[in-house]
């Protein structure tokens, strides 16, 4: 069994503050890294990028669909695009431009959806964003990437600016704790990234969900009950080799995420289980499909049993 | 000016060739944006297949996309690709479909879904104006498409950043899938819209190329200001049966009716030589 010991976040911060330290980084190296954002600068934690960088960043005000048309112009004009705004609004309001000025034209913007799931849980469901993953999944050519913690953000963001397609990113805004005490793993869109190995269960999650997956991975080896937890941070394309091999291993397979449980990680796990033969009890933990109760992040988390009690009980459920 | 004459009832006639071979196509739109894109790519445009990869080269983005056939035409004519290519118009795993992408060479940006070409275009022309690169950035828009938002949104940026390197050009043939645009949604003031958003607006006949030179030789119109050209155009010009009729929008000619437009346009031609 791993070392699994829960990180205490103090000292580790949002995701969104790594990708804008990190896009900073690259931005002083790399005159054609551009920010553009929609009023959004605040909430992306770039104003200090816009203040370092004025001539890298464009603002186009509160106009989703505008702010993915100018991202893909520039980025077929030669620029390291990345295109911010809360996701909620990102991936509904300007999907169609995602769908065809980024994915269909090849054109390689990062699409960075911040604030996203139920980060801003007490707004209401205009601004949550539980549709993304599902939305992005059917549309071809672009890479849909949900980092867990700081480390995972920092390699994603730099391996974004550095790739030649289209990629989502999706940050949320708590303090993210690490997911190890070394962070000395490949990071490799496509590849989940396991942060504990155990043979009874596997619990694969991703984003904020997989810190409340590790923390039931302990509860349940506290009882005895040893359990793989992956960070999948790509959703697509999926690491089905990892998937493959952890049905292999494991006796049940549960699978975690701030995202509806439709048409998301959960649904892509299962239609691979299932089309090759994978039959392992499973679970989906999400967001069911009904109106989401109000509160804060933690609170929903909370009453959708998206917590380490409430994960380690369905696998308990399980086996 | 003969020259272009010329070419523009060429550029009909194989417009309407590809478009009864294909047995589909958007006859009307591509009719009233012929001169246009006529104009654009034999006098104004910096592009050649040969320096299509320039990072120099003007930008031409096609925001009413479902006009490709008058895009195939003149980009074949231009030598981007062999114009037989186009006898595979909308054929199985053709690149040559009803939209125009990027598998075909001249194309810059896959278009189709309306209101997407003026953002494309200002991302492009910022970018311009970041690398201090002298280029143009052209878009062509149907007046139908005006009241898709995004063109707003964008209309907005491009003003905001002064971009006097994009032109804007709406082919306003007046007539769409339903009705009149003036009966669809009606968009007029048009020029007074685009003054209140911050662009230098001119207005000419879209078929008269001479006056379309000359628009897009002054351009930008006012410097610090991005620049719209409002082409007045005729749905289907060129062939009388075709003009202004609803019909033809995206209308398939039969044998008799393309063998009519032929000899039309063929009579036209003679007058050009006259």
């Amino acid at each position: 069994m791993a070392h699994i010991e829960a990180t205490d976040p103090n000292g580790y911060k949002p995701n969104q503050e790594i990708f804008s330290e990190i896009l900073q980084e690259l931005a002083a190296k790399d005159r054609d890294i551009i920010a553009v954002t929609s009023d959004s600068r605040g909430s992306g934690k770039l104003v200090p990028f816009g203040k370092k960088f004025p001539e890298q960043i464009v603002e186009v005000g509160i106009a989703e669909q505008n702010l993915v048309g100018v991202a893909a112009g520039l980025a077929a004009a030669g620029k390291k695009v990345f295109a911010v705004s809360p996701a909620c609004f990102l991936t509904a309001r300007a999907l169609e431009q995602i769908k065809n000025d980024v994915a269909y034209s090849d054109n390689p913007v990062t699409v960075v959806g911040i604030s996203a799931g139920v980060s801003y849980g007490a707004l209401g469901s205009t601004h949550h964003s539980l549709h993304d993953f599902a939305a992005l999944r059917c549309i071809n050519n672009i890479t849909v990437v949900v980092p867990a913690d700081n480390f995972e953000t920092a390699q994603a963001t730099a391996l974004a600016a550095k790739t030649n397609s289209p990629v989502y990113l999706r940050f949320g805004k708590r303090v993210m704790n690490n997911l190890k005490d070394v962070n000395d793993d490949t990071f490799a869109f496509g590849k989940g990234r396991v942060i504990t190995e155990g043979n009874d269960a596997a619990i694969i999650a991703c984003g904020e969900t997989v810190y409340p997956a590790l923390q039931a991975a302990k509860l349940l080896a506290e009882q005895g009950i040893n359990a793989t937890v992956v960070s999948m941070h790509t959703i697509k394309p999926l690491d089905t080799d990892l998937l493959a091999n952890l049905a292999a291993n494991c006796k049940a397979i549960v699978t975690v995420e701030e995202h509806s449980v439709y048409g998301g990680l959960g649904e892509a796990c299962a239609a691979y289980l299932m089309q090759h033969g994978l039959h392992k009890p499973f679970r989906i933990v999400g967001i069911p499909d009904e109106y989401t109760v109000t509160g804060s992040q933690q609170d929903i988390f909370n009453h959708y049993h998206l917590t380490k009690e409430g994960i380690a009980e369905v696998v308990k459920g399980l086996l | 000016m003969q020259e272009l004459k010329k070419k523009s009832v060429e550029y009909r006639k194989k417009i309407l060739k590809y478009i009864v071979g294909a047995k589909a196509g958007h006859t009307g739109g591509s009719l009233s944006c012929t001169d246009i894109l006529n104009v654009l790519y034999n006098h104004t445009l910096k592009v050649s297949p040969q320096t299509f990869t320039s990072p120099d080269r003007d930008r031409y983005i096609q925001s009413k996309g479902h006009c490709v056939e008058a895009l195939f035409v003149v980009l074949a004519d231009k030598g981007f690709f062999p114009e037989e290519h186009l006898e595979t118009l909308c054929q199985y795993k053709s690149h040559y479909i009803g939209h125009p992408t990027r598998k075909v060479k001249g194309v810059e940006q896959n278009t189709g879904a309306l209101g997407h070409g003026l953002p494309i275009a200002v991302g492009n022309a910022i970018a311009a104006k970041l690398d201090k690169r002298n280029y143009k950035v052209y878009t062509l828009m149907g007046d139908g498409e005006l009241p898709e938002g995004s063109n707003w949104e964008a209309a907005l940026t491009a003003a905001h950043y002064k971009l006097d390197n994009l032109c804007a050009i709406v082919d306003k043939n007046t007539l769409q899938i339903t009705a009149s645009t003036a009966e669809v949604c009606n968009t007029d003031p048009l020029d007074e819209k685009w003054k209140a958003f911050g662009w230098a607006v001119k207005e000419v006949d879209g078929h008269d190329v001479e006056a379309l030179k000359a628009a897009f030789d002054s351009l930008p119109f006012e410097p610090g200001k991005p620049s719209v050209i409002i082409a007045h155009t005729v749905k289907g010009k060129g062939v009388s049966f075709m003009e202004n009729n609803l019909k033809w929008h995206h209308g398939v000619p039969s044998k008799e009716e393309y063998a009519l437009a032929l000899s039309e346009l063929d009579s036209s031609m003679e007058k050009v030589l006259i």
